[in-house]
């Protein structure tokens, strides 16, 4: 398999249609897997591939699977995470406009491994538009029989409904979700009980990302084990990764897990180099969320080893000198950002999506943007750098969900690695240009 | 506020949704188990904030409660927990810039800045003709066009100050108001 799999056909017109989806061998796998394959092989492949959850947790998804509960004449429910909204990650929204079909067929595969009669796909309200393209999508694949009653005359039957949530980061969270699927503020369930055993409507409930999802089709097509021998290590198999910020080929690239990030930043096949001529500051590798990296810790480890794209190296170092996969969200950041500034799109945001249940997450967020609004506005102090660490440190660990992980790590990173910058702007109030103006109207 | 007032009360004084949007709510219905219809809620919320006028008020939360046999308060604290609600009046034309790290990392503040040079208003508010409204708002996802706004359900992607102007023209000429779901 080449390192193409998920994106193999994205380039061919008019793909996200049936027919041209079938011509390209599009449900063949629907098809073996329902004559040939028992749901229980199902989860025994997926477990074999070692695919993991691509939304940004990474757990094993043959794992989470077989953590299902199955009790007699209780329904069980597939949920598919298309809720995308950590910052930097666009590559849900690609492939479900490109091949929705794809995403499709993996979630009829995984609903038949799981034994789900009824599956959702829950997608962010602001993607309205790829909705109607899964609707549609869904609608030709009824009519084809790979979905409804009886599928392809196996005796398993399949509902499949598009779900719209309506702009709420937290959303992304498996639990929040739920509660937003069953028409409810986003709040996050204290776990356990875990969905797999109380999800939706209280029944057991597999929540996985749309990446992950359409992963199940070649993993069915070529085996658990042809899977597993892409990628290197744990990290299994292909990734898509959202390249954004200060590059010349912004994007999303479908990489064999495990290819270096010196070469995925500056190969012509991905992100071609930094924009402008300019060097290389720093990346946030994974989504918002994960810790951000100076451009030495990034293109090598502490230990002087080229940094690749995969979990275990991105994450090596801990969080000392290391970050993660996430949901492969990576921003790319030239030599003239400021990391200040950039920090505190983050703050303000993780304070604007924070659903304010857990009070060191409601009070913290908000205090982290008005302590770098401060900053920037030139009024900061040197103990407002250390006010905030200690703000983040109060936040960590300290809430039902992992929000308030996401909002405390990117602080404490842009501090642990760039603390002379923040010292900078307290220390030099006169140096900071136009913020003052933009930033006040851009504060809510 | 002129036009937007007028389009707000003549829409909400005809609570009830037409009779092909009833057709739709029915069929939303049979996507969820018969007890749980409570589920409806947000894409219900939709219609109604795209049918009556671009915006929630009482009146319409209260109800889009009765169409799903809720309390009131069960669709208050929905509306006002999710962003894409809008709990107070907006112009024909909502338009969102994305403000996060990768849009502000390719220039999202220049095309705010232009956005509010060019329709004398600043962010969260609406112009007097009651056509556009100007907010910024959190990642909407399209982080590698950066950098991007929403109109409605459109996404209008690696914007400049020129894009911005001739995207401006065409909903001027349009004047209509952009029906979102």
């Amino acid at each position: 398999m080449s390192a193409k799999i998920l994106l193999a056909l994205d380039h061919i017109e008019g793909i996200a249609s049936l027919p041209v989806y079938a011509q390209h061998g599009g449900y063949a796998v629907l098809k073996k897997v329902l004559s040939d394959i028992s749901p229980q092989q199902v989860v025994e492949e997926v477990k074999i591939s070692g695919l993991r959850g691509r939304g940004g947790a990474g757990f094993p998804t043959g794992l989470k699977w077989s953590f299902l509960a199955r009790p007699e004449g209780v329904p069980r429910y597939l949920v598919c995470n298309a809720d995308e909204s950590e910052p930097g990650t666009f590559k849900d929204r690609y492939l479900m406009e490109r091949n929705p079909h794809l995403m499709i067929e993996g979630m009829i595969i995984s609903s038949y491994g799981l034994g789900a009669n009824t599956a959702y796909i829950y997608i962010r309200g602001e993607y309205f538009y790829i909705a109607r393209i899964l609707e549609k999508a869904i609608k030709e694949a009824y009519a084809a029989g790979y979905l409804g009653k009886n599928i392809l005359n196996s005796g398993f039957d399949l509902d499949l409904h598009v779900h719209v949530g309506a702009g709420a980061y937290i959303c992304g969270e498996e639990t929040a979700l739920l509660e937003s699927l069953e028409g409810k503020r986003g709040n996050p369930r204290i776990k356990p009980p875990f969905p797999a055993v109380q999800g939706l409507y209280n029944c057991p409930t597999v929540v996985n990302n749309s990446e992950t999802l359409a992963a199940v089709v070649p993993i069915l097509d070529k085996g658990g084990a042809a899977y597993a021998a892409i990628g290197i290590g744990k990290s299994t198999g292909t990734k898509l990764i959202s390249a954004s910020g200060h590059i010349n080929r912004p994007g999303v690239y479908e990489i064999e897990l495990g290819i270096p990030v010196e070469e995925f930043i500056y190969s012509d096949e991905y992100c071609g180099g930094i924009r402008n001529g300019k060097k290389l500051k720093a990346v946030v590798a994974g989504g918002s969320s994960v810790p951000i990296l100076p451009a030495d810790l990034i293109l090598k480890t502490a230990e002087g080893a080229p940094r690749l794209m995969s979990y275990e190296s991105l994450a090596e170092g801990g969080f000392q000198t290391g970050t993660m996969m996430g949901s492969g969200g990576f921003i790319v950041m030239d030599e003239d950002t400021s990391i200040v500034k950039n920090l505190y799109t983050f703050a303000r945001f993780y304070h604007h999506e924070s659903c304010g249940q857990c009070s060191p997450c409601r009070e913290g967020t908000g205090w982290m943007e008005r302590i770098l609004h401060k900053i920037l506005d030139g009024h900061g102090s040197i103990t407002d750098i250390d006010l905030l660490w200690d703000i983040q440190k109060n936040i960590d660990g300290k809430t039902i969900c992992p929000l308030g992980e996401a909002a405390a790590w990117p602080v404490a990173s842009a501090i642990r690695h760039f603390r002379s910058e923040f010292e900078e702007y307290v220390l030099n109030p006169h140096l900071i240009e136009d913020v003052k103006h933009y930033y006040r109207l851009q504060t809510t | 506020m002129h036009n937007m007032n007028e389009t707000n009360m003549t829409s909400q004084s005809q609570l009830q949704f037409s009779e092909a949007r009833m057709a739709e709510i029915r069929e939303l219905l049979t996507h969820y188990p018969e007890n749980q219809s409570r589920s409806a809620l947000i894409p219900i919320l939709h219609m109604a904030q795209s049918d009556f006028g671009g915006w929630l008020s009482v009146p319409v939360m209260d109800y889009v409660a009765s169409v799903l046999n809720l309390l009131p308060i069960q669709v208050y604290e929905v509306a006002s927990f999710y962003s894409m609600f809008n709990l107070k009046p907006v112009g024909n034309y909502l338009i969102e810039v994305c403000r996060t790290s990768s849009c502000w990392l390719c220039g999202a503040e220049d095309i705010t800045a232009h956005l509010e040079n060019k329709l004398g208003i600043k962010v969260g508010q609406t112009t007097a003709d009651g056509l556009f409204t100007l907010k910024a708002v959190e990642c909407l996802g399209s982080c590698g066009t950066a950098p991007m706004m929403q109109v409605g359900a459109n996404y209008y992607e690696n914007l400049t100050i020129s894009k911005v102007d001739s995207i401006l023209e065409e909903l001027k000429k349009e004047n209509k108001y952009s029906r979102y779901c």
